[in-house]
Parts: C-alpha cells; structure tokens; sequence
C-alpha cells in the first residue's frame, strides 16, 4: 500500500462518542487540503463540528455520503497525492471496509473520570496520557470536564492531560461554602497536591482563566506557562444576561438561548448538550453553588476581581486565545494582557473557541507547550 | 457521578434519600417490609417485587407494613400528609385503586381545594401498572386516565431509571398528593443515573428524539416502542419521527407536544391505557382544538382494543401495542399526507 494515501476517518470526540453523522461536505473531490482544513461537518449526539483534514493533500473519495452514519474510526474519504492511480485508492477503500472494525462501546471509552476527596471535598476529574509535563484544563462557570472533550485526548500526546471540575460544578461536590475565587482556587491547588503535581501547565476557560491565573500569582513555581481562554479576570465586563440566564433557566426552553450564547455558530447547541446541562442544574445544591459563585465573582454583571495589571507579576509563558464573536467576555480584554503574551483572536469563535475552533485551538496550544518547555 | 443503575434500583434509591434527607418521610404498605408481625426473617420482601427490599433495616420506624386493607392504608396516608408528614404509601398493583378511591380522589384530592389553600397533602401513592408479564386482568392495567381526570392529583409515569428517581423525589417534595406509576416491564431497564439527588418538574415532557414528519407521543413502556418505529423508520422509509415521552399526564405538557405538531403536521399517540376517554383521545382532541390548522392529516391512536387485558399469553400480545403497529400507524399518518400532497 502507497505510504502517500492518508485515510479521513471519524474522529473521537469526547469520552462517549461511538458513531457520527456526516451533515455536510464542505470540499469537494479534488479539493486541495493542507493540514487542518475542515472537509465535514458531523453531527454527534453530543456537539456538532468540523472534521479536519490530518494531512496535505488531494481529497480523492468521499467515502461517506451525506446523511451515512459512521463509527469512530470508520472511512470518511481518502487523501492522496494526484500522482497516485485511481486503482490504488480504490484498493485502499476495498482493504479498508473489508478489515475495520467498529471499537466496542467499552474497550474504546478512553479513560473513566476519577474523584479524590480534598479537604473533605469530593473531586472529580479525568486524566489522560503519561508522563511529560502535566497540563490540567479548568472549565469554565457552568461547565464541567465535558467541555474539553476535544481537547483532553489530542493534547495528552507527550504529557498527562488533567481536567478538573471545579467545587459545584459537573460530579464534584456541590458545597462551595461562601463561592469565593479562594474556594476554587484552594480546590485546585488541593487537587495537585493530591495527584503529586509539584508544577504544572495551566490552562483556563472564563472562570477556569480566572482561577488559574490566580494560581499562578500566589504560586507562580507552580505553574509552569498559563494558558487564558476567554478568561474572566482581565476586566469587569461580563454579560449579565448569560450569568444571570444561566442560573435561573429551569428547563429546555429557556437554557437553550442561554447556551447558544457561547458559541458564534449557535446550531452547535445540540439537544443533548441541553439535556446533559439541564440534568447537571437539576441535582441537588446546584443552584445554591451556582447563585453562590455567580454572588461572589460575577454580581449585577461586573466581575469582581480584574487581575490585568498584576498578571505582569507572573513571569511564566503566557498564551491567551479568544473567539472574537464572545458575547460572553468581550475579545477586547485580550489586550488587557502583559505585551509579552502570545495572543491570538480567532474570528470564527464565540465564547468557547476550544469547542468551536477545536483543531485550531489544539495545534496552537501544543505549539506553545512546546516552545514552553523549551524555554 | 452517573452509573447504570435499573429502573427499580432508581425507585428505591430515591425512597431511601429522601427518608435520608426528611424524617418526615414515611413508607406505608403491603408487605413493604415483609415478615411485619411473624417469626422469622425481616424486610423478608421488601415489596412484592422487592422494590423497597432494605429500607426497614435502615429506617425500622418509617417503612411499615400494613393490615390488607388499602382503604384503611390509604385513608391513613392522607391524614398523616394533612398532618405533617410525607407518606409514600405502596397500592402495589394499581388495579387495586377500587378499594381505597374515596380516600384518593374525595379526600386527598380536595383537601388543598376544600381548606381554601390552608391544607397541603404531600402523599405519594406509589403503584406498579401495565400489561406484559401474564398477570391478567385483575393485575395488568393502565389506569392513569381515571386519575388524570380528577382535579387535584398529579400523575407520573415515568419511562426509564433516570426518569424514575428525579420524578419520584419531586413527587415526594411536592405538596399535593401524587399518583407515582411504575410499569412493571421496565423494572429491570437500565439506564444512567446521578448517585446524587434531583428532582425532575411535573409537567415537562422530553422529547426523546427530535424530528420533522411525524410527531409520536408516548408515555411509560410505550415511549420504548415510539422509539424503536421511529428508529426503523428512519432506516427504511425515510420518515423523520419525533419522540414525546409526557413523564406526567397531570399537569400535561401540552406545549410541547402543540409545538411538535405546528413542526410536524401529524400526530400519534401511543398509549397503554384503554381507547374510550384515555389518554389518547384527550391529547388528540387538544391538538385538534388548538392546532388544527396546523394539521395535515387525521392524528392517529395506537391503543389496546376496549376490552380487559387477556391472560392468554397469545391473545396478551395480540392486546398490546408493539413496535410494528406504531410504526404502521405512523406510516398511515405519513403516507396519508403525501397521497394528498400528489
């Protein structure tokens, strides 16, 4: 078999993707692709996205139809150079169909999410991949672990990859005491101490940035290069309407607005994201950590703590990604940033551009990681 | 954290967090301990079909079992909701509602009504329902449309574990008195489910699986077979079916399902319970009164025929709905439209 035929397979996207549905081709056969070039868009039970091309190159087949189902891994098209004959891609897809074999539903669920108890508080977090330098992922107010689900396994390559879930938030517990930033932040530094995580690459989504970077103020060793996304702490707007809208929706109807506020491209929002948020909502003393928190960093729609002017202390990498359409945190407060930052602006990305320029999002952070670790 | 838990497992989870978390909770029933009186083991059943097996060793003063006499049990549950505690009272098989309905719909149900407000009564009746496992008539009924027609109850019937325990924690909170169905079939059903309490509205269908031709409401074991047409028809013939689960029947979430129709144009209705003045003629008369224009063909039923439910293991199955006569239905609803359409 030609080295120079590269195969477009289902990606995985998160811990229970089994299968996707191909919405849309966005290039057609003979198309030129580079690397990362969006071919499709999938539609998962979970989140819709664009599949990415893996190489350079000619889109000789398009495997799959409009509409097919395909499993995690299976055969979307084929990427070759125009050099090579048309029998041998066929023979690629041939050998191809007659030998893959779905992943079971178990064997291919990755990792499970663990929980440790930290000061009597339970944790529960995912990890993936081995040794390297760790990177743990903070989400965002609201959020959990979930919202990294294309990011935690294209990440945890060279390195362990921890996403955590902060005190009320996702299956940690709901008790946040008084809400403060020092919870969360206590809460994290808790959670490396339990894992042996003497220093660590941070990286934090909105409220995720803001609990990270503090870290990395009051314990700048610690923290190896800080990675912003769309962060709160770097100035006092924030939207009312989606801290407010988040904490008061009590079903389908009205969170779905609200959720389709962190993305550019609001038919992201699946049903089944609602669903999962909604049933997060619903568990017992969630809605107290959430009034808590949002009382505590995010009243009357200001942010309480602005730390821009003192990131200049922490003297670590510093990388800050935001999706220009935020509706959330405006994109403006990137420039509230040190000069030295690394700061790119993605255009086609709302509040979570990790969800929604995932690809982009990941080849940026692995290059920063890297040049971190060099330096 | 979520794990796979069964339908029953979810019941009895639920039971035993709120009595963990309100002493005023208390369990009354036929043999919800088992062994009540007699030499030899206890909590020996733990319901008849085990469902509330080991809560009488963790709260032995607040599972207790009763005499055989459902209108004395029932009766007393009302008054202990009227005065201060929360009651799940177990009815076991929901067909034995004859024997205890003054104190279900002339009493609980007009407390709250005949005080003026001043009296709540937070009283669960919980009770198993439904045909399929060869009990016969006297034990294999769907009776929720006798409640649902009396002001004053709530009524759920839920369709999977998760559903299970987030309705039957609300039931146990809520104030008025509610009737807590659990189809029998579905006791062993696994699904996801929060270790950590929830509770689920009333009156908030969900919507099972999104779609554009047909819209197909269905309510406890029948949102399994909606389900399984709508999967085989989306395969084979193309039609794109929304699923409606109701969880309630009282409060109905008609929004949702008049939101569906106004999408889709066509309408079924799966429902268990028997066809004259159920459940599916009161939605299907609601969607015709209200959307009628919205219509673009005749909604159909899918329900048993007007008789008892049969012991005749053939003749049972012949009774009940299955998968292949909702996507039938469906198929008529949809095939009616594009007939009309050429």
């Amino acid at each position: 078999m030609s080295a120079a035929i590269e195969k477009l397979g289902m990606p995985k996207w998160g811990l229970s993707m089994t299968e996707g549905r191909v919405i849309e081709w966005l290039v057609d056969e003979g198309a030129e692709l580079d690397v990362g070039t969006e071919v499709a868009e999938v539609e998962t039970e979970k989140i819709n996205g664009a599949v990415e091309s893996p190489a350079a190159g000619i889109l000789r087949r398009r495997v799959a139809a409009e509409g097919d189902v395909v499993p995690v891994g299976g055969l979307l098209g084929v990427i070759a150079d125009a050099s090579v004959p048309d029998e041998e891609i066929d023979a690629f897809v041939a050998d191809f169909q007659a030998s893959f074999v779905p992943g079971e539903a178990e064997e291919d669920a990755g990792p499970a999410p663990e929980t440790v108890t930290v000061e009597g508080r339970s944790l529960r977090f995912l990890r993936s991949g081995e040794g390297g330098e760790p990177l743990v992922l903070l989400h965002g107010f609201g959020g959990d672990l979930n919202n990294w689900l294309f990011n935690v396994e294209p990440l945890s390559g060279d390195r362990a990859v921890y996403a955590l879930d902060l005190p009320g938030h996702g299956g940690s517990a709901k008790d946040v005491g008084d809400g403060t930033l020092a919870v969360m932040v206590g809460a994290l530094r808790g959670f490396l101490d339990s894992q042996d995580i003497a220093r660590a690459h941070l990286a934090g989504h909105s409220m995720g940035g803001l609990v990270a970077a503090t870290l990395a103020l009051e314990d700048p060793d610690r923290v190896l290069s800080l990675t912003l996304v769309d962060a709160a702490g770097l100035g006092e707007e924030i939207d009312r309407e989606y801290i407010e809208g988040f904490i008061e929706a009590s079903g389908r109807r009205d969170l779905k607005p609200v959720l389709q506020r962190l993305f550019a491209d609001e038919g992201l929002v699946t049903r089944q994201m609602v669903d999962d948020v909604l049933k997060y909502k619903r568990l017992d003393g969630v809605q107290e950590a959430l009034r808590a928190i949002g009382g505590a960093l995010f009243a009357d729609g200001r942010q309480r703590h602005v730390l821009a002017g003192d990131l200049g202390a922490y003297d670590g990498p510093l990388l800050v990604v935001w999706g220009e359409q935020d509706r959330v945190i405006p994109a403006a407060h990137a420039g509230a940033c040190p000069e030295r930052a690394q700061t790119t602006v993605l255009p086609g990305a709302g509040h979570s551009p990790h969800m929604e320029e995932a690809g982009e999002f990941n080849r940026m952070m692995e290059r920063f990681l890297a040049g971190a670790r060099a330096g | 954290m979520a794990r796979r838990i069964t339908f029953q497992q979810a019941i009895n989870e639920a039971l035993a967090q709120e009595m963990e978390r309100d002493p005023t909770v208390v369990i009354f029933g036929e043999d919800v301990a088992g062994g009540a009186g007699a030499d030899g083991e206890d909590d020996a059943w733990g319901g008849v079909l085990g469902v509330t097996k080991g809560l009488h060793p963790r709260f032995p003063d607040r599972v207790l079992d009763t005499p055989i006499s459902e209108s004395a049990y029932i009766g007393a549950a009302a008054g202990a909701a009227a005065s201060g505690l929360r009651p799940v009272a177990e009815l076991m098989f929901v067909d034995f509602l004859g024997v205890c309905l003054d104190q279900i719909f002339n009493q609980a149900a007009k407390f709250r009504y005949m005080f003026g407000g001043k009296a709540v009564t937070p009283m669960v009746v919980r009770a198993m329902w439904g045909a399929g496992i060869r009990a016969a008539s006297q034990h294999s009924q769907s009776l929720y449309p006798i409640f649902t027609h009396i002001p004053g109850l709530k009524v759920v019937a839920p369709s999977n574990p998760y559903d299970a325990k987030g309705l039957l924690i609300q039931a146990i909170r809520d104030d008025d008195p509610v009737i807590f169905l659990e189809h029998k079939v579905l006791y062993t059903v696994e699904g996801d489910v929060p270790e950590e309490p929830y509770a689920i509205p009333f009156g908030e269908a969900d919507v099972r699986r999104e779609g554009s031709d047909v819209t197909v409401v269905a309510l406890g074991r029948m949102v399994h077979f909606a389900e399984q047409a709508a999967e085989e028809l989306a395969k084979e013939d193309g039609i794109d079916c929304e699923v409606i689960d109701l969880r309630t029947t009282s409060p109905l979430d008609e929004e949702t399902i008049l939101e569906s129709v106004e999408n889709t144009g066509r309408l079924v209705v799966v429902d268990e319970s028997n066809p004259r003045c159920g459940l599916a003629a009161d939605i299907v008369a609601r969607v015709s009164q209200e959307a009628f224009g919205d219509l673009k063909a005749a909604p159909r039923m899918v329900t048993p025929p007007h008789t008892p439910v049969p012991f005749s293991p053939v003749l049972e199955d012949a009774y009940l709905p299955s998968p292949q006569t909702v996507a039938d239905a469906i198929r008529e609803v949809a095939g009616a439209a594009t007939a009309g359409a050429r």
